[in-house]
């Protein structure tokens, strides 16, 4: 999308003008470097966290949230622009579990004292919330969650674990689902807790991903004490509060990731002209490499409109639209075929294992030309594309079943 | 008609998977990927002791005398057990010194070659991508190399490299030798240690004959990588049918569900009718030499294509658990990457393929 296809008024380069000077003054060389970096879905913590306190200190800490809790109050045409210059400047992503998730659901179900506890926390980045959701024997069956709620009194008593628990180690607050009660259906008896993570009996065990990053962790409770006044809605009511978030967390990210996969198909062309096929020429010579990459284009450009008419239609605050859930599917395989043809283009040079080089303060130094870091490191990290925030099978279930009616 | 292998084949087959399964388990591969620790001696000598280092070094030389087609059932069964060391170079080298070495050559190495006494590894490939005997361009002149060569499994650890030079030439050199500088690389592999090799008027040896024998090399080379992606393809499709049947979600086994069976029976499609091509490309090696090179470059491309898809399958039925560090998954997730990158990608076999045919392509 560009910004004449929005019939902009002055008004409009206006705020342009103002957003990219924004970005052009504050984003620093290493939180592009940060960005740059990012495999997965978040960059290196610290600068994230450090972006979102310039965000915040402008106004647009949380620009899409309602006015009352500190959002922007723009107009669809201005959140667009919003995006496009986002998509321009590549900030770092910011551990988003907290504005993103939890915040629409404490908006929704939380009480007024949470509400003015917890909100004004997160869109100052003072508070970094974890999602605590998966258990071992509970991943795309949720509800089958077992971790133990027990009634003490003003407290409950929880004991059990969550696990694949994305960047823990860096939250202070984590939000769970925890059972309350054993009912025949197993929806029912589940409860949303805010949980502080310095209570005593949490403890953390690391886990490593493929690519040999520490990014997600396994989280165990034992006896801990967490304030009825800490639960979101009502007691075995949580179910619907996991609901309204698992809306925001399908298809929030949409329009970001679209902006992050056309981020990647100029990058891959890059690419194929630095990359040799071995005849002393480039893999732009090789028409079938072009053509597979053109597929790949045209995909991200279909997803490109479709997110922005989503966006503009979305009101603060409010559910995205389901359709959201059709788009998804297809960015996250698309998203994965961009890594395949990255890694295919870089050929040996993926050989490598560049970890120590791939941070954002490092003085190891690349094996090879700097192109070639991170194409095999994207692929690795990106077969996460299917499986984190449910995998394709449930979302396919899903699709078929609430959007078409099978 | 038949395109199946000899009993003795099987047997071979089942014994070394046997070896590999009880020497380097699951666990074992984590504690390499964990601490990389070069090439496991160990491990070297019992798999030598069992005459893998030299099953296709002539008789009078002290290996088995067999064929490529034994060499590759023996790979297809490291292949399932992404077996660590370096036999795939080591064998090529002895391939090379037996199809075009001097006498002299001939009596030096293979015997040491066969006993596994010395390791030896390949070291063709070159900066941009050429991995083919009419990309090299290392000259030797007067016994003396001046040239780096990249990709060289187990470049640390080797005693002595084949070094492929312009024209296809083929030249020894020894580890130690004056002027050669190694570096190592930590590989996203880490069953095959990978390593760089700078030579600054190195002394080297050349083999009497050059381009028939290198391009024989790296036919052989193909048929052999095909053969490790046919292993571990299936291997991978047994992971995932596996725990398909044990993973429980929503009150039964996932297999259950039409979208994780189809995709297991789809990964089986793709991967099991492919194994007679490799067979083929082996057997047509040693009894068909007119066909062999498009039959090995079709069989490198297939198998290795396949085995990318089919470790990514496998990832995404595991779920978590299938992502991490600590599980078996990422052991072939990353082995079919290397199987489809070393020696060219699919696309530059499946263009030499249909130039062989003489498909009129452009
Ligand atoms: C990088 C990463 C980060 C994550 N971060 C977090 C986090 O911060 N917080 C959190 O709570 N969780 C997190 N998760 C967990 C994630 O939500 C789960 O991994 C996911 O829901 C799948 O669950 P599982 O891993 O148990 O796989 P399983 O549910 O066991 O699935 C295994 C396979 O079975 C298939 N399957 C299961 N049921 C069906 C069915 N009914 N029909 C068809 N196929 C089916 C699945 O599609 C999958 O292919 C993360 C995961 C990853 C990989």
């Amino acid at each position: 999308m560009d910004i004449e296809q929005l019939d902009p008024t002055p008004e409009d380069y206006a705020f342009r003008d103002e957003v990219r000077r924004f970005y052009d003054q504050n984003l620093t060389d290493e939180h592009r470097r940060a960005a740059l970096l990012t495999t997965w879905a978040l960059a290196e913590f610290e600068y994230g966290r450090s972006w979102q306190k310039i965000l915040y200190a402008r106004g647009w800490g949380a620009p899409n949230w309602p006015v009352e809790y500190g959002g922007a109050g723009w107009s669809p045409k201005q959140r667009l622009i919003w995006e496009m210059e986002s998509q321009r400047a590549r900030p770092p992503e910011i551990m988003r579990m907290g504005k993103n998730l939890v915040a629409p659901c404490i908006m929704t179900f939380g009480t007024d004292e949470q509400k003015a506890y917890f909100l004004p926390r997160i869109i100052s980045g003072e508070d970094w919330w974890a999602q605590g959701y998966s258990e071992p024997g509970a991943g795309s069956d949720l509800a089958s969650l077992q971790l133990q709620a027990t009634s003490d009194g003003d407290d409950y008593i929880l004991n059990g674990s969550k696990i694949w628990t994305t960047f823990a180690q860096f939250a202070n607050r984590i939000f769970c689902l925890v059972r309350t009660a054993k009912m025949q259906k197993k929806q029912e008896g589940i409860t949303f807790l805010l949980i502080d993570m310095d209570s005593p009996g949490i403890e953390l065990r690391p886990i490593y991903t493929i690519a040999g990053e520490h990014e997600f962790n396994q989280v165990f409770f034992t006896d801990v004490r967490v304030p009825k006044s800490r639960r979101l809605g009502e007691e075995n009511a949580g179910w619907s509060v996991a609901r309204h978030l698992l809306l925001y967390e399908h298809s929030a990210g949409l329009l970001r990731m679209v902006t992050e996969l056309r981020w990647r198909v100029r990058w891959l062309n890059e690419l194929v002209g630095l990359e040799a096929d071995g005849y002393g020429g480039s893999l732009r010579d090789d028409p079938d490499f072009s053509r597979r990459l053109s597929l790949l284009e045209i995909a991200v450009e279909a997803a490109d409109f479709a997110a922005a008419q989503l966006i503009a239609d979305a009101k603060p605050g409010a559910p995205p639209d389901a359709t959201g859930e059709l788009l998804n599917i297809r960015n996250r395989e698309t998203a994965q075929a961009l890594t395949e043809l990255g890694a295919e283009a870089v050929g040996y040079y993926g050989a490598p294992d560049q970890r120590g080089a791939r941070k954002v303060v490092t003085d190891v130094p690349v094996v090879g030309p700097p192109h070639v870091l991170l194409p095999m490191p994207f692929y690795l990290a990106q077969r996460a594309n299917t499986i984190a925030g449910g995998t394709p099978e449930i979302h396919r279930n899903n699709v078929a079943k609430h959007l078409l009616g099978l | 008609m038949d395109f199946d292998l000899s009993d003795t084949q099987k047997a071979l087959y089942s014994s070394v998977r046997r070896f590999f399964e009880t020497e380097a388990p699951p666990s074992r591969l984590l504690k390499i990927y964990d601490r990389d620790e070069g090439l496991d001696r160990d491990l070297w000598r019992k798999s030598a002791d069992l005459g893998l280092a030299g099953l296709i070094v002539p008789e009078e030389h002290g290996g088995a005398g067999l064929e490529l087609l034994d060499l590759a059932v023996v790979t297809d069964a490291m292949g399932y057990c992404a077996a660590p060391g370096p036999l795939l170079g080591h064998a090529l080298v002895g391939m090379a010194l037996s199809l075009g070495g001097s006498e002299e050559q001939k009596a030096r190495w293979l015997p040491r070659l066969a006993s596994g006494e010395v390791v030896a590894s390949l070291a063709i490939s070159e900066h941009g991508e050429r991995w083919q005997p009419d990309q090299w361009t290392a000259v030797a002149t007067a016994g003396r190399l001046t040239a780096s060569k990249k990709n060289v499994l187990f470049a640390a650890d080797a005693d002595l490299f084949l070094v492929g030079l312009a024209g296809g030439g083929l030249a020894l050199v020894e580890q130690g030798a004056p002027g050669l500088t190694v570096r190592e690389v930590d590989g996203i592999d880490r069953t095959r240690r990978l390593g760089a090799l700078g030579f600054v008027d190195t002394p080297c040896e050349l083999l009497p004959e050059g381009l028939a024998v290198a391009e024989r090399i790296r036919d052989a080379a193909l048929v052999l990588l095909a053969a490790d992606a046919y292993g571990g393809a299936h291997r991978s499709v047994e992971l995932m049918t596996n725990y398909a049947n044990e993973r429980v979600q929503f009150g039964r086994t996932i297999g259950h569900f039409q979208g994780v069976k189809h995709q297991i029976a789809d990964a089986a499609a793709e991967v099991e009718p492919a194994r007679q091509l490799v067979w083929y490309a082996a057997y047509t090696f040693d009894h068909r030499p007119d066909e062999a090179p498009r039959l090995a470059a079709l069989a490198k491309a297939h198998l290795t294509d396949r085995y990318v898809n089919t470790t990514r399958t496998m990832v995404l039925l595991h779920g978590g658990i299938g992502y991490t560090w600590e599980f078996h998954c990422q052991f072939w997730l990353k082995r079919a990457m290397f199987d489809r990158t070393f020696l060219g990608s699919p696309s530059v076999h499946r263009e030499r393929a249909a130039a062989m045919a003489d498909w009129q392509i452009n």
